[in-house]
């Protein structure tokens, strides 16, 4: 089931269990993240894929009703448990939302906000160039680095959105369907820069389009109501899948 | 085929009545109740204007401005108590401001949802209903008598505030509630804490709203009277304000004490004195309007 036998994984869930409320919604769940990997994250709405995500760098502790029963290691040591810096580690660890959400102010006070609040001590003009170019939106916005990051379009936006999280320099870049707001187009070329970014980053993204799992990630885990039913390669989890039911999601028979 | 003639469309009976005539009539009724509604409204508000302005149009002139109260009617003037509204103005807006938006950032992003939060919370709502004589009250036995402020500006503008405070709170509260939490998870997902979250990108988000709520309450202060009578504010003040320890008269209230003169003479000054003090208002109401718009786009 769970063939993913990293040695040193940069991310990993033991035994995790999370509930909301009294609602059990990831279900003793085992999972090792390589480094320098992109592995998607699959099922149908509502099986808890994004809960998962969040997980990974404790975005669930705002949700009021959340708790948990486990452990969630990011390069050997529990992030819940140990006394780390939560705000530390979300530096090393990214996210990018399903809904672009750049902040109000300038194009380049979205990318040097959070360098800047983390004690950033290099060129910031050098920074904002760097990390646009890495999310291939600087040649679109160069010369309005000061229009507010609302004016943009919604791809644009997401890809804003990439930039900021890549100026922080992270380790991993978590993203959950950071596609499905955004038109055809968008999602082509976010995808063809997840592709450039995996050279550099770990990046775990959640979508619910599995032709986009296929793409772009090398590995895949398919989720069914809390359950991680199967884990590996993706050209294996989608050419034969060990599980009846990941097979019968996968040809589109539910979900 | 043609649909018109299909079998189906020609058995079926219809099961609409639209009674089209009388929908009209409830509409035009209805139409007309509230029109006229409406003008009786605004015919009471000309009406007001009209006779403030026919009574007091004469008196609007520099002396006005300038001249402190006096006995003779002619040599009478309002300088005391604009400088009187602006000191208070000035310091109740700083402590109603500091008070009240701190109020609400601390229950809108800060507070722990519990029973305590939730009783200060139906406090607040209670105190904004509370008339504005029983804060007077309260401003008299508290900063009056009890921190021995004396009939100061400061006790005065320490009152209006109280007064203005439960509102500013509620008004920002709903700014603040209206910034998306997309926002936030944005910016704790770059390693931010709560204040650098909240000072950076929320209560920018929400000043818009907070500077209407900050303004109309500045607005209602300002025209206040009972309070500061009750604080016992003088009517007869042939001076400015020097500190914020000295005694000083306000519009309203230098409006009140010539309106209650037995002669006609004041009474057409008192309308000179509303004529100044609406002027003041809509001066704050543009300003309310202005800075939304301008914030608006910029966000
Ligand atoms: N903030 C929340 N409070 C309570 N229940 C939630 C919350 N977010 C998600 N859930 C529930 O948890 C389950 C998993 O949700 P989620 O992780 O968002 O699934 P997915 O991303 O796979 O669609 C769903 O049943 C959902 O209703
Ligand atoms: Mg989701």
């Amino acid at each position: 089931m769970n063939s993913q036998k990293f040695t040193s994984p940069i991310l990993e869930a033991r035994n995790l269990n999370i509930y909301y409320g009294t609602k059990k919604v990831v279900k003793n769940l085992n999972m090792k993240i390589g480094k320098q990997t992109v592995t998607s994250l699959i099922g149908p709405s509502g099986c808890g894929k994004s809960t998962m995500l969040r997980s990974f760098n404790r975005m669930n502790d705002f949700i009021d009703s959340f708790h948990y029963e486990g452990e969630v290691l990011f390069e050997g040591s529990d992030i819940y448990r140990s006394k780390i810096d939560v705000t530390e580690f979300r530096r090393r660890i990214g996210m990018v939302f399903q809904k672009p959400n750049p902040f109000s102010s300038s194009i380049a006070k979205n990318i040097t906000w959070g360098p800047k609040i983390n004690g950033y001590v290099g060129d910031l003009n050098e920074l904002v160039e760097k990390s646009l170019r890495r999310a291939a939106l600087w040649d679109e916005v160069k010369d309005k680095l000061n229009d507010s990051g609302l004016a943009l379009s919604g791809g644009q936006q997401q890809r804003l959105c990439i930039a900021r999280a890549v100026a922080m320099d992270p380790e991993v870049i978590l993203m959950d369907e950071p596609c499905s707001a955004l038109d055809p187009a968008s999602t082509l070329a976010i995808e063809d820069l997840i592709h450039d970014l995996k050279k550099e980053y770990t990046i775990v993204i959640v979508t619910h389009n599995m032709q986009q799992a296929a793409r772009v990630s090398e590995y895949t885990a398919f989720m069914y109501n809390g359950d991680l039913i199967e884990y590996g390669p993706t050209s294996k989890l989608f050419a034969s899948p060990d599980e009846k039911l990941t097979r019968d999601y996968i040809v589109g028979r539910f979900g | 085929m043609n649909p018109v003639e299909s079998p189906a469309s020609a058995a079926k009976p219809n099961l609409f009545q639209n009674k089209r005539t009388l929908r009209l009539v409830k509409e035009r009724v209805f139409f007309g109740i509230i029109f006229a509604s409406t003008l009786l409204a605004l015919g009471f508000l000309f009406y007001l204007l009209f006779s403030i302005f026919h009574q007091g149009w004469d008196h609007l002139s520099v002396d006005f401005f300038t001249n402190f109260p006096s006995r003779f009617p002619a040599k009478a003037g309002f300088k005391s108590a604009i400088y009187g509204t602006v000191w208070l103005g000035g310091l109740t807006l700083i402590f109603s401001v500091f008070f009240g938006v701190g109020a609400a950032l601390y229950l809108q992003e800060m507070s722990p949802r519990n029973r305590f939060t939730s009783w200060i919370e139906i406090s607040i709502s209670t105190l904004a209903g509370v008339p504005s004589i029983i804060y007077g009250m309260l401003g008299l036995g508290i900063f009056v008598r009890f921190l021995d402020l004396g009939r100061s500006v400061l006790a005065g503008a320490l009152t209006l505030s109280l007064l203005i405070i439960p509102v500013i709170i509620i008004a920002s509260r709903e700014a603040l509630k209206s910034v998306p939490d997309s926002v936030r998870m944005a910016s704790y997902a770059l390693g931010a804490s709560k204040w650098q979250t909240v000072r950076d990108h929320v209560l920018p988000s929400a000043i818009p709203g907070v500077a209407t709520g900050v303004i109309l309450s500045m607005a209602r202060a300002m025209g206040e009277a009972a309070p500061l009578i009750l604080l016992g504010a003088l009517t007869y003040v042939a001076f400015i304000p020097g500190s914020p320890m000295d005694s000083f008269t306000a519009m309203p209230i230098q409006i009140f004490n010539w309106a209650s003169r037995p002669q006609e003479a004041f009474h057409d000054l008192a309308s000179t004195g509303i004529i100044v003090l609406l002027g003041f208002l809509m001066i704050c109401n543009s300003a309310a309007i202005f800075i939304r718009s301008r914030w608006g786009k910029r966000l």
